[in-house]
């Protein structure tokens, strides 16, 4: 029912997700924001059960940011990857289990751009592209046929939209906004909604 | 017991024990204390023996067995992954997952914040009470509109009105909604997996303006500016998206609330008897009297009767 999207450049990585809040058949909420800000340069989106997600996305966030206090510098976006896989791992065999499937994005000085797919068994995998959700089956394909890895940005731009335009055609459900953020050497840049208007 | 928290009475050898799971360790840790003080008074034991209980949780809650619990779960959490399901009866699982035999709504507008219930109370198919309250004040500032199970929503109401409280005289200023709503989520958090059900709304104004939460204990809390929650609740969405605008004035937006309840308990069973409208501004809630929905049945009826005669009366005339 939510979806996840993730492109990575040759010096960025642009993903998006969808604005949903849902309960049972109810949107309760159309302009909520499914990605958590860890530190500058990394970005966590989390989609799954309904309080796990804020729940563990926060304690997250919490402890990249304790440990930037702790130590004077950031944790490097794998180091944050797989801390997060870490903790997922941890909980998954315990009595409280979170059922979360996240994307993890960031940039790093050395390493360059990175996204980094883990789901809610916390396998955690680095791919130049990714998505979550039921929109998964439908738009890796498209990912697969035209990803390049020296995508530019308005070239990436175009493959995003691509994918929601065929969200829109063939999905069952509506998803009728997504927002749209941009991680390179600069930072965390929001970029404008996207919004699929009309039928083909 | 608040005075306590306030002066710090601390029991300080058992403060080391919270090495406990999540979900058998107390919601706050302010609680603990409180809790084996009066345990100790029941038992006649002195403070010194419980803290021979090294390694134990402080904080007892029953986490009951599926067997033991109500037929009705929509959840499968427990069951797939729990150690604690040793039931071999797989719980009845709903067609159709809102359950909540309400009807609560709120909405912000330029004139505050509009709370709306109806006041019927359901138990396994009858009305156990035709006039329960669901909208609880916890201060002059902040509502909160219950749905769910009906003792745990007046539990967890009265812990969130204390937790506020005891903020209030720890910091000298009152907690935000914003903060309430998040404290509430995370006191519901140890809980989550098991039948605690509760789906709040909490309505308030604070130095920030009107403000509407979405508090559930599933984990969601969500801000915003319409919410209807309960099983009636698809019913008033129906009525409220089409009519709320930022700009209604108050008598508006109080007859709307009434006619989305309205239409809600009409086709909903488990929604019913009379409503309740709180309205919230920078100044406090104030509470209309509760009126019942029969009148504004009839009052329907006769509107459409009227409207018939008129244009049985133009027939006639044409004629």
């Amino acid at each position: 029912m939510e979806y996840l999207i993730g492109i990575q450049g040759q010096d960025f990585v642009i993903v998006a997700a969808d604005n949903v809040a849902a309960h049972s058949i109810v949107k309760m909420k159309q302009d909520q924001d499914k990605m958590f800000k860890l530190s500058d340069k990394i970005l966590l989106l989390c989609v799954g059960e309904a309080g796990d997600t804020v729940q563990f996305a926060e304690y997250i966030q919490k402890n990249i940011q304790l440990y930037k206090m702790r130590n004077g510098y950031e944790l490097s976006p794998t180091a944050a990857a797989n801390f997060t896989r870490k903790n997922l791992a941890d909980y998954l065999r315990s009595r409280t289990p979170y059922h979360v499937n996240l994307l993890l994005a960031g940039f790093d000085e050395t390493d360059g751009p990175g996204l980094y797919y883990m789901d809610h068994l916390s396998a955690l995998a680095k791919a130049p592209f990714a998505a979550h959700g039921h929109g998964a089956y439908l738009t890796l394909s498209i990912l697969d046929r035209y990803y390049r890895p020296d995508l530019t940005r308005d070239e990436a731009m175009d493959l995003l939209k691509k994918c929601i335009e065929e969200l829109n055609y063939r999905f069952i459900l509506n998803l009728p906004s997504f927002s749209v953020r941009l991680i390179d050497k600069d930072g965390i840049h929001d970029l404008e909604k996207l919004i699929p208007v009309g039928a083909k | 017991m608040a005075l306590q928290d306030v002066s710090g009475f601390q029991d300080t050898p058992m403060s080391h024990r919270w090495n406990t799971p999540v979900s058998l360790s107390g919601p706050m840790g302010d609680t603990t204390p409180l809790l084996d003080m009066a345990d100790e008074r029941i038992l006649g034991w002195g403070r010194f023996k419980s803290s021979e209980r090294d390694g134990e949780v402080p904080l007892r809650f029953f986490i009951p067995t599926p067997q033991s619990s109500v037929p009705f779960r929509c959840d499968n959490r427990h069951t797939s992954l729990s150690s604690l399901s040793t039931s071999s009866s797989p719980p009845t699982r709903r067609p159709f997952p809102l359950c909540h035999g309400t009807t609560t709504l709120a909405f912000v507008f330029q004139g505050g914040v509009i709370a709306a219930a109806d006041t019927r109370a359901s138990c396994s198919g009858h009305v156990a009470c035709p006039s329960a309250q669901k909208i609880l004040p916890i201060h002059s500032h902040l509502l909160v509109t219950t749905s769910g199970s009906g003792a745990d929503c007046m539990l967890w109401e009265r812990i969130l009105a204390r937790e506020i409280r005891l903020y209030q005289l720890r910091h000298g200023r009152r907690l935000s909604i914003t903060g309430s709503a998040k404290l509430l989520s995370h006191m519901l958090h140890p809980f989550k997996g098991t039948d605690v059900c509760v789906a709040a709304t909490l309505c308030g104004w604070d130095r920030c303006g009107p403000k509407l939460f979405y508090v559930c204990s599933d984990g969601t809390r969500l801000q915003g500016e319409l919410f209807s929650v309960g099983s009636g609740s698809p019913y008033a969405y129906g009525v409220l998206d089409g009519e709320v605008r930022w700009s209604l004035n108050e008598q508006e937006a109080i007859s709307l609330a009434r006619e989305a309840v309205y239409r809600a308990t009409h086709r909903d069973a488990y929604s019913g008897n009379c409503v309740d409208l709180f309205h919230i501004t920078a100044q406090g809630y104030c509470r209309r009297d509760r009126e019942d929905l029969r009148e504004e049945y009839h009052r329907e009826r006769e509107r459409e009767r009227v409207l018939k005669r008129g244009k049985e009366k133009s027939e006639e005339d044409k004629k």
